[in-house]
């Protein structure tokens, strides 16, 4: 009952003062607005990154030179097709086993341009990665033996180059050398702000003549299930190695690559929660210093209320209880504002965002734990008035 | 009723600390007040007749003798036990009414009833109650600012029956009142001292302490005379 009577005191003080109530709450409403915002962000952008490393297909293996420690220096790869062969003699299927040698090209048609990565693959890319084509056909097993100057096109690098006509059979040009168009990619889009649709496909030997190497990048496995993976990822790399003695390769699982993704993104989402953090703790110096301006206009009341029998801690809860509801209306508002601002930013920017109901939890918390640390001190000094200098108090 | 004293204090003082200097307001007063009082404390400003009433009404610790209101002995209690005392023995009035501003009549009244613990409902029946018992039955729902001074002394009188308490303590109740409003609500004191309540008006007002069934004068932190009796 002395609860509900604090209650609506609380709520009428914050209701007697609508402008300061306001201003006072405007800096938790930002700080939590803020938070809820920016976790937003960093959530739907794991999701996105998760989505793609996952739309990659499943059981899959990256084979790549070099340790994959964070700090190690980068390893020039010197794999050729021959290694490749060889990796497909201990995979037994040459289905499962895509290739790449990459590099950024400009990549002409007729007066128009575009620069897209130049990837050279096998024919198994579409079977090894999810790859979908929306229109013509994917590079063959001849194209790649007799290195058949053929390409398949981003959908980004289609749209550059030949805007709505159709660029099948049509002539594109990558360093000067003359590619026939077969075919053109659905369209993926984008993935932290880099468009992924800018691309060709050309066989690996076209590429390597382009190139003026006999090198490949790297090597992906599709692995015929879950549980043999790691089996597989060992024997790979123990056949690599027995061709190359002076080189480490290692083999990933997207398992693998997913959580160092996460690490980094759960790591920058925190450093940018606390930031804005910060202005939560701000905002609840704001309210602390309101609530000791509080007390003190109400010094007469809390004198009054004391002799009409309110015990200290009668008159502390009914501050802190103001306080409380001061940042959690804040609080309330906040999330509001985060949440729209999330919104906002996943509709009109490629920045995604992903509202999750832990954050919205948390800053409710948050919040609420604000108002009561930082309502603290002046609800003990209110409830330690001397009731009798309180009521002399004019 | 018992016939035993609501108030006694022997030998009380009570000295301020300001700024490190000790000034006595009170050297050593006695007094009684009896169940059915009506009493007096008249003096001039700083003859720390305040400070009495402060003492009196459980606000205030004595720095040196007894003083027992409703029995119990005020240097033994805690914050939060004075708090209680004050609820249940003693109903103030203030010269400046100290009305909540912003709240009803009504909720004014049942303010005590809320520390008493009570529900509501029965708190606001109880100060409807009160509240017709003044003579403000249809006041329960105006504001302090939507009623006139005597009309607010009567609401502050009524909260500081409404939880029934032993005495009453005016402090100078008539002082922001012409004195016409002012007679009419000494004439509401003196009927509920008449049905039993002590009732201690502190006051520089000679005709308002005239009155009174007993006067006592305040000077210099002393009684100096006491006329009357209970």
């Amino acid at each position: 009952m002395r609860i509900a009577e604090a209650w609506r005191v609380a709520l009428d003080a914050l209701r007697a003062n609508r402008l300061r109530s306001t201003l006072t709450m405007l800096g938790v409403v930002i700080g939590v607005g803020a938070v809820v915002a920016l976790i937003s962000i960093g959530t739907g952008t794991k999701r996105q990154i998760e989505q793609q490393v996952e739309g990659l297909g499943s059981n899959l293996l990256l084979v790549v030179p070099g340790r994959l420690d964070p700090g190690a220096a980068p390893t020039v790869s010197t794999m050729t097709m021959d290694d490749v062969d060889a990796v497909t003699r201990v995979v037994g299927d040459r289905s499962r086993v895509a290739v790449a040698i990459s590099s950024g090209e400009t990549v002409r048609a007729g007066s128009r341009s575009a620069f897209a990565s130049m990837q050279g693959v096998l024919e198994t890319t579409p079977s090894v990665f999810v790859r979908r084509l929306d229109r013509g056909t994917y590079l063959t097993r001849t194209d790649i033996a007799t290195g058949r100057r053929v390409a398949v096109l981003g959908a980004g690098t289609a749209r550059d180059l030949f805007g709505d006509r159709d660029p099948l059979g049509r002539q594109i040009t990558i360093g000067g050398v003359r590619f026939r168009v077969i075919g053109t990619f659905e369209r993926l889009g984008q993935s932290l702000g880099v468009d992924r649709d800018g691309e060709v496909h050309v066989p690996v030997t076209a590429a390597q003549r382009l190139l003026g190497t006999d090198r490949i990048d790297g090597l992906a496995i599709r692995a015929p299930d879950r549980d043999r993976i790691a089996a597989l990822g060992d024997a790979v790399v123990a056949a690599l190695v027995k061709r190359h003695p002076d080189t480490d390769f290692s083999a990933v699982t997207q398992e693998q690559i997913l959580g160092v993704l996460g690490d980094i993104l759960g790591v920058l989402t925190g450093v940018l929660a606390a930031i804005a953090g910060i202005s939560l703790l701000v905002g609840g110096v704001g309210v602390s210093n309101i609530m000791l301006v509080l007390v003190r206009e109400r010094t007469k009341e809390i004198g009054l209320r004391k002799a009409v029998g309110a015990r200290p801690r009668d008159i502390g809860v009914q501050f802190l209880l103001e306080a409380v509801l001061l940042t959690t209306i804040g609080g309330v508002l906040g999330m509001a504002l985060g949440v729209t601002a999330a919104l906002l930013v996943d509709r009109l920017t490629p920045v995604p965002a992903a509202i999750t109901w832990w954050s919205l939890a948390l800053a409710f918390g948050v919040s609420a734990a604000v108002g009561i640390v930082f309502g603290v001190v002046p609800a003990q000094r209110a409830g330690r008035l001397d009731p009798v200098v309180a009521l002399r108090t004019e | 009723m018992t016939g035993a004293p609501a108030i006694v204090a022997t030998g009380v003082t009570r000295v301020y600390q300001l700024d490190g200097v000790a000034v006595p307001a009170l050297r050593g007063v006695s007094l009684s007040v009896e169940p059915s009082d009506y009493l007096a404390i008249v003096g001039t400003s700083g003859s720390g007749k305040s400070t009495l009433m402060h003492l009196l009404g459980a606000l205030d610790r004595p720095t040196s003798g007894t003083l027992l209101i409703g029995g119990r002995d005020v240097a033994t209690l805690g914050a939060a036990e004075m708090a209680r005392l004050r609820n249940e023995t003693i109903g103030f009035v203030f010269q400046s009414f100290q009305l909540l501003a912003r709240t009803t009549a009504r909720d004014n009244v049942a303010l005590p009833l809320v520390y008493r613990g009570l529900g509501r409902r029965e708190r606001r029946e109880r100060a409807a109650a009160m509240l017709d018992r003044v003579g403000l039955g249809h006041r329960l729902d105006h504001r302090p600012n939507q009623m006139s001074g005597g009309e607010q002394q009567r609401v502050a009188i009524a909260r500081a029956l409404v939880t029934g308490p032993s005495v009453l303590l005016a402090d100078e109740p008539t002082g922001n009142l012409d004195s016409a409003t002012g007679r009419s609500v000494l004439a509401l004191l003196e009927s509920l001292n008449a049905e039993g309540v002590a009732v201690v008006v502190v006051t520089h007002d000679r005709d308002v302490a005239a009155r009174a069934h007993r006067r006592i004068v305040m000077r210099d932190g002393e009684i100096v005379r006491a006329e009357g009796a209970p």
